[in-house]
This record gives structure tokens, sequence and C-alpha cells, in this order.
């Protein structure tokens, strides 16, 4: 069913938002069910393949709205799209790397879907509204599972300790690519969309500098006149369009059954 | 002489139909039971159902949607439109005492329910739903399907599972 947008929102930018959203939720769910069969323990194995499956239904709702706003269709954008179209952030389609990046990551991730849906829980427009609030639910067993991993292996053996942060080492400035500007941010900003990628940046690191240096591992951020900053250069582009390599394979992987039958059904 | 009712397609049979859909994840579990029919509306030969996902990523969604469907259509209505509502969202508190006893006959734990924050409510005693003692662990927060968790039970020396509350 078609939705209506108010004439002070934006549509373009209101869909580059839910793209980007759907885009990082399905590449990185893509990534967690890469532990499916391969984790280091069987409760890891099955933590994993249900936050894949819960971030792919996460993506598929942000596509169906962006279809009901005129878009392509979540299968259309899942399975036909050109790797080179995606815009989800780098951070996201990494290898999933050793355990240790793999927790560091989710949990960085984690975090910084916790922000962007409370925020977009008070967003001006009501489909935005209620997906946040109904994704927020379930996302929170997804942050205490990445949350307790990290206190538990930040320092537990010398060989935890060395491998926790050198994933934070490498993960901290891909993370930071999350709150790349997105073309047009200013005019959601302005009809209350949400609120710029700038002050929920500025909340992750507020959550996530306590619970890192806690576990005994080491961020390169400053705290100066009450809000953190950090002198990491983030790894941006993404959200242009300007993607790496490992997505293509990560792209072709998840196409490949599609492709065998194009349009095919069950 | 038996009175033979013939069902018609109304509001009241349409209701009763959708409570034999059994979830296919929880077949114990109606989708009445599980509170996912939020609505139905029937306009002459036009039935218009509202649904709630459970939890999103959950693989049965289209099965059920393809379920009241069929069995609407099956009741005698010519047209069936089924509509997905995200808002209110849905919550495991919804779930009756009947469906919770249901739940426990089946031997998964009903979910708790949900407090301030989810650490609180995961510290909640849980019973296993076999012997029914609370001398029970989380052995992991995910499971089998998206709506269930793992626990054991130290008195009867079992695992369990248990719905997830949400």
């Amino acid at each position: 069913m078609p939705l209506e947008v108010p004439t002070d929102i934006p549509k373009e930018a209101l869909q580059r938002l839910l793209i980007a959203l759907a885009d990082d939720e399905l590449v990185l769910g893509h990534r967690d069910s890469e532990w499916t069969g391969h984790s280091p323990i069987l409760e890891e194995d099955i933590a994993f393949s249900n936050i894949a499956q819960d971030e792919i239904g996460h993506a598929l709702l942000w596509f169906t709205i962006n279809e009901q706003l005129g878009g392509k269709s979540p299968d259309w954008m899942g399975f036909e799209r050109n790797w080179k179209h995606f815009t989800c952030c780098h951070f996201t389609a990494f290898p999933k790397g050793d355990f240790a990046y793999t927790v560091v990551r989710q949990y960085l991730f984690d975090v910084g879907e916790q922000v962007r849906l409370k925020n977009l829980s008070t967003s001006s427009f009501p489909p935005l509204k209620e997906a946040a609030e109904k994704i927020i639910m379930e996302e929170g067993y997804h942050l205490m599972h990445s949350q307790s991993l990290l206190e538990r292996l930040g320092d537990a053996t010398e060989e935890s300790h060395k491998r926790m942060q050198a994933a934070i080492d490498t993960a901290f400035p891909q993370a930071l690519g999350m709150f790349e500007e997105l073309t047009g941010e200013d005019d959601l900003v302005k009809a209350a969309v949400f609120s710029g990628n700038e002050p929920l940046k500025e909340q992750w690191l507020e959550h996530i500098v306590p619970v890192i240096t806690s576990a005994s591992l080491e961020l390169p951020v400053e705290k100066k006149n009450g809000t953190f900053t950090t002198d990491a250069k983030a790894d941006e582009g993404g959200r242009k369009g300007w993607q790496k390599e490992h997505l293509k394979q990560l792209v072709e992987d998840l196409q490949t059954v599609y492709k065998m039958s194009p349009g095919g059904s069950w | 002489m038996v009175d033979v009712t013939l069902h018609v397609p109304t509001q009241e049979t349409a209701w009763w139909v959708l409570g034999e859909i059994s979830d296919p994840e929880i077949p114990v579990l109606s989708l009445v039971d599980l509170k996912v029919i939020r609505s139905v509306n029937v306009e002459g030969s036009a039935v218009s159902v509202e649904m709630t996902p459970t939890f999103l990523g959950c693989p049965a969604l289209e099965y059920m949607k393809q379920e009241i469907r069929e069995k609407l259509l099956a009741l005698g209505f010519e047209s069936v439109n089924v509509e997905l509502k995200l808002s209110p969202a849905w919550s495991s508190d919804l779930l009756s005492e009947d469906a919770r006893e249901k739940l426990r006959a089946f031997g998964v734990a009903p979910p708790a329910l949900r407090a301030a924050t989810l650490a609180e409510t995961l510290n909640k005693p849980v019973a296993c739903p076999f012997c029914k003692s609370y001398h029970t662990r989380l052995e992991s927060p995910f499971g089998p399907t998206l709506c269930r968790q793992i626990f054991y039970c130290e008195q009867c020396r079992q695992s369990f599972e248990r719905f997830k509350t949400l």
C-alpha cells in the first residue's frame, strides 16, 4: 500500500535514509550468518544465526517502507541490485575476521543501532517511528549478548585481551563510518525525521567509552568540554556508494541462489 | 431430525477459523492465542484482517498470511485482505494465562512479564516446565527459533526452552 509523505519531508532523502538503514542490516546480517556452523562454541553458533535472522528481518522492514514510498521491492534491492549501488557503511561489509573482531564489530554496531533507533522512535514520519519502536525491542537481546562477550573477553586471558584490543584498533575508525552524513541530511533534520548523524555519534561515544574502558581495553578518545572527541579518521564513503571489493564478494554470495533462476518462486 | 447449520462467513465465524490456525513453530498456540490477529472486519463478502508480527525476522510470517487467506476463502469470503500493522508493537505480555498454560504443557516455559530493563526481565526466576523447580539457569539468550531461549534445569537435569520476553 503506497504511503503519503508530508510535504515538508524530502522524499528522496528519506528513501536514502531507509536504504542506508536496510543495507547496514542486510550486510551485517549476512556476515553474522557466516558463523553458522563455524562458531567457536555451539551457543555462539545459535546466537549469531539468530542475530543474522533478526537483522535481515529488520532490513526487510526498512526496504518495505522504501517500496511503499515508490522504491523497488525488497527482493529486488537484496537480490538484483548491483553491489556498487549498496549504501551500507564499509564497517558492516568487512570480512568477519576472527571471533574477537566479530564481537567488537557487533558491539559497536549494536550500540549504534540503540542510539539510532531511540532517536528514530521520535521521528516526525510515523512509519519510521513505528518501525523503530518495534525493532528496538528485539535489538536489546543483541546488545546484551555482544556487551557481555566484550566484557568477558576484554580481560579474560592475555591472548583474549591482545586480540580484543587489536580488534578495537581495527574496528573503531571503521565504526565511525556508521555516522557518515547522508546526502540531504540537513533537510531531514529540519523536518524532524531524525536528529542527524553527528549527535548520534556523540551519544554512541558516551555509551561505548565507559564499557570498553572497564573491559580493560583502550580507545583513541579524549574528553573535551564534556564531549568525547577522537583523532581517528572515520572510514567513510559507503553512504555515497563508494564500495570496496569485499562487498562485491559478499553480494555475489548473497545473490547466488536467486540468480540461478531470477524471479523463480518456491 | 438434526438441525444442520451451514456456516456462513461472518465476523464470528471468521474469528473461529482464525483460532484454528496454529503457529507453525509452536503448534499448541493459535494465531488468536498469540494475539497476532489484531482485528477482523467484515463487509458483505469481503473480510480484512489486521495482523501484527511477533519477531520481524520470523520466517513463519508469510506462511501465516497464506493460511489466513486460505482459511477465510474456504469459509466462503470472496475477498480477503491481510494487512500488517506494526503499531502498537506486539509484546509477549499479551499472552493470556490460558496461552501460558498451553506453553507449559507443551514443554516451553512461558515468557516473563516485561520489567523496566531487559536485564531485570532476564533475572526473574524461571520455573522448569517439567518439574516446576526454580533451580534453573539461562544457557543461551537465543534458541532454535527467534522466539525461544535455552534453559537448563538443575533439578530434573534437562534442557528446556523458554518463550522470549519481547
